[in-house]
C-alpha cells in the first residue's frame, strides 16, 4: 500500500489538504456506502499516517503523542470513520511495539506502519458489557502445541478489512492478549450494517471457533500485568478519539459559518442571530478547550508521565461531550438540511455519539474523574 | 539506591492516596485501592523515574505487591542496564 517515494510522514499542511480535498467532500458517500474504499486506505499509507509513532527501525517516523493528536484531529474533521480506523491500528501497532518481544515485532511492526496489515482491536463482547472490559466469553486454553482460542467478538472496528486482530481471551492465569491473523482457519468475519455512528468505519462481528495459535501468538505479559496491556491501549485510543471529537467540533464550525453565511431567515442572515452567535462562540470555545486537554494529556505521554493517564480521561470527556453538543447545534443552526445527505453536520452528530460510548463511556469516566477530585480534596 | 527508590516509590504512591498508611514491606494490592488505573500508573512512574524499561517478565504482581519489592525491582533493572 506504501508509496516508495517519501521520506516521513506528511506534514500537518499536507494532511490538512488530503483531508479538505479527499476526505471531506466524500465523507457523506463513505457514510452512505458503508465502506471507506480501499483507494482512500492507500492513501492514509502514502501519507505514512497509519503509525507514525513507530520507531525509524520498524518504519515509522518517531512521530511525538502531540503531533499525532493533530493528525487525528484533521482526519477526524474529516471522516471520523477513517479516524475509528487509524484510532484501533495505533492501538494494536503501539501495543505490539510496546510488549511485542523480538519475533513479534519483526513479524509485524513494519507491515503495519506501512498500512500493508491493518490492525483491530477485539475486546467487547456481544453479551457482556463492554464497560466491564472484561473477556470472560472469550478463552484461550493452553496444549502442548500452542493455544486453542473459542468465543465472539463484536462491534470491531475495521474488522472487515484488518489482518491482524489484538483479542483478548481468558485463561488460566486470567486474561491475555494475542495476536490472531484474520485468515486462520476458524476465523469467521461478519459486517455489522447499518450502524448509527461511524457507519463506514467497516464494522464487524468476529467469532473464533478452535482457531489454534502458536506459542508466539500471545503479546505481553500474562496474569495481573496483561491488564496493562489493555489499559495501555485504550489510553492511546482514548487520546485518539479525543482529538477525533475536536475535529468533529471544527467540521461543525465549518459548516455552519458557510450555511449561516448564505441562508437568511426572517429577512436576516442566519450569521447576525444573536442565538446563533451563542451557539458559535460555544463551540469555538469547546474546540480550543478540547484542543488545549488534548495538548497537555498528548505532552505528558511524550514525556513518559504517568499524569498523562488522567489527562487523557480528561481530555475525551471534555471533547466527546462538546462534540455531541456541537454536533447538535449544527444540526440545529441547519433546520432541515441538518437531515439532508447534502450536508455534513447529520453525519456529524451521528459520529459525535459513538465517541460518548467507546474508549470509556461518558458515565464511566465520571466515576474514574470525580474519583480523583476525592483524592485530591482529601490531600 | 534501594532507599532511595523506596522513598520515591512511598512519595508517588501516598501523594495519590495519603489516606491509606502501610508499611516497606506491606501488600499494597490487600489494601484494597489499586485498580487498574493505579496500576498503570504505576508502572508508568517507575520507568520515567528510574529511566527503566520494565521487560514483560518482570511485570508480575510479586514485584509490585509493595514498596520494597518495588525497589528491588528497581535495582534490578537499574543494575541489569549499567551491567
Ligand atoms: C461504533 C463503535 C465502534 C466500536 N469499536 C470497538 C472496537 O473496535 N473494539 C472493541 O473491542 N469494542 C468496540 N466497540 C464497543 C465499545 O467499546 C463498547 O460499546 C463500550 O465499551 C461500551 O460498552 P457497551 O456498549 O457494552 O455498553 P454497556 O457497558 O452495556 O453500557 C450501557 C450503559 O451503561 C452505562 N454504564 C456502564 N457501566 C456503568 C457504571 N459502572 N456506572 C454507570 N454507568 C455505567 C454506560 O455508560 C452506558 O450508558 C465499539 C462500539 C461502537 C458503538
Amino acid at each position: 500500500m506504501k508509496a516508495e517515494t517519501r521520506s516521513g510522514p506528511a506534514g500537518l499542511a499536507e494532511v490538512r489538504r488530503f483531508v479538505d480535498l479527499e476526505i471531506a467532500p466524500h465523507a457523506n458517500a463513505f457514510e452512505r456506502a458503508e465502506w471507506i474504499p480501499r483507494e482512500v486506505l492507500s492513501r492514509v499509507a502514502e501519507l505514512d499516517l497509519w503509525a507514525p509513532f513507530l520507531p525509524s527501525e520498524f518504519g515509522g517516523a518517531g512521530m511525538d503523542m502531540v503531533t499525532l493528536g493533530r493528525v487525528h484531529e484533521e482526519i477526524g474533521r474529516g471522516c471520523s470513520s477513517l479516524r475509528s480506523l487509524l484510532t484501533v491500528h495505533s492501538m494494536v501497532s503501539a501495543s505490539v511495539h510496546r510488549w511485542g518481544d523480538q519475533a513479534q515485532q519483526e513479524k509485524w511492526l513494519r507491515a503495519l506502519a506501512c498500512g500493508e496489515k491493518l490492525g483491530a482491536f477485539c475486546l467487547t463482547e456481544p453479551d457482556r458489557s463492554g464497560s466491564d472490559a472484561t473477556a470472560e466469553g472469550t478463552t484461550a486454553v493452553r496444549d502442548q502445541d500452542g493455544w486453542v482460542l473459542n468465543g465472539t467478538k463484536k462491534w470491531i472496528t475495521g474488522g472487515q478489512v484488518a489482518d491482524l486482530f489484538m483479542v483478548f481471551a481468558t485463561t488460566g492465569s486470567g486474561m491475555c492478549t494475542f495476536l490472531v491473523e484474520a485468515d486462520r482457519p476458524g476465523v469467521r468475519v461478519t459486517a455489522l450494517p447499518h450502524v448509527a455512528g461511524t457507519t463506514a468505519s467497516m464494522l464487524a462481528l468476529v467469532e473464533f471457533t478452535d482457531v489454534r495459535l502458536e506459542p508466539s501468538a500471545l503479546l505481553g505479559p500474562q496474569g495481573w500485568a496483561a491488564g496493562t496491556v489493555m489499559t495501555n491501549a485504550l489510553g492511546l485510543g482514548r487520546y485518539s478519539v479525543a482529538c477525533g471529537a475536536v475535529g468533529i467540533i471544527r467540521a461543525a464550525i465549518d459548516a455552519c459559518a458557510e450555511y449561516t453565511s448564505v441562508r437568511s431567515a426572517g429577512g436576516v442572515p442566519l450569521r447576525d442571530l444573536p442565538h446563533v452567535r451563542q451557539m458559535m462562540s460555544g463551540m469555538v470555545t469547546a474546540r480550543d478547550a478540547g484542543r488545549l486537554l488534548c495538548e497537555r494529556a498528548g505532552a505528558l505521554s511524550d514525556a513518559g508521565d504517568p499524569a498523562t493517564i488522567m489527562a487523557t480521561w480528561v481530555a475525551k470527556y471534555h471533547a466527546s461531550k462538546a462534540a455531541v453538543q456541537a454536533a447538535g447545534d449544527a444540526v440545529q443552526i441547519h433546520g432541515a438540511n441538518g437531515f439532508s445527505p447534502e450536508h455534513p453536520v447529520g453525519r456529524l452528530y451521528r459520529d459525535s455519539k459513538v465517541t460518548e460510548v467507546i474508549e470509556g463511556s461518558t458515565q464511566v469516566q465520571e466515576l474514574t474523574i470525580a474519583a480523583e477530585a476525592y483524592r485530591e480534596v482529601a490531600q | 539506591m534501594s532507599n532511595d527508590a523506596r522513598t520515591q516509590i512511598r512519595t508517588f504512591i501516598t501523594t495519590k492516596f495519603p489516606d491509606v498508611t502501610f508499611s516497606d514491606e506491606e501488600d499494597i494490592f490487600a489494601l484494597g485501592f489499586v485498580n487498574s488505573l493505579f496500576a498503570m500508573e504505576l508502572v508508568m512512574f517507575i520507568e520515567k523515574a528510574f529511566g527503566t524499561r520494565i521487560p514483560n517478565e518482570e511485570l508480575h504482581l510479586g514485584n509490585f505487591r509493595s514498596v520494597a519489592l518495588m525497589a528491588d525491582l528497581v535495582a534490578r533493572q537499574t543494575s541489569a542496564a549499567v551491567g
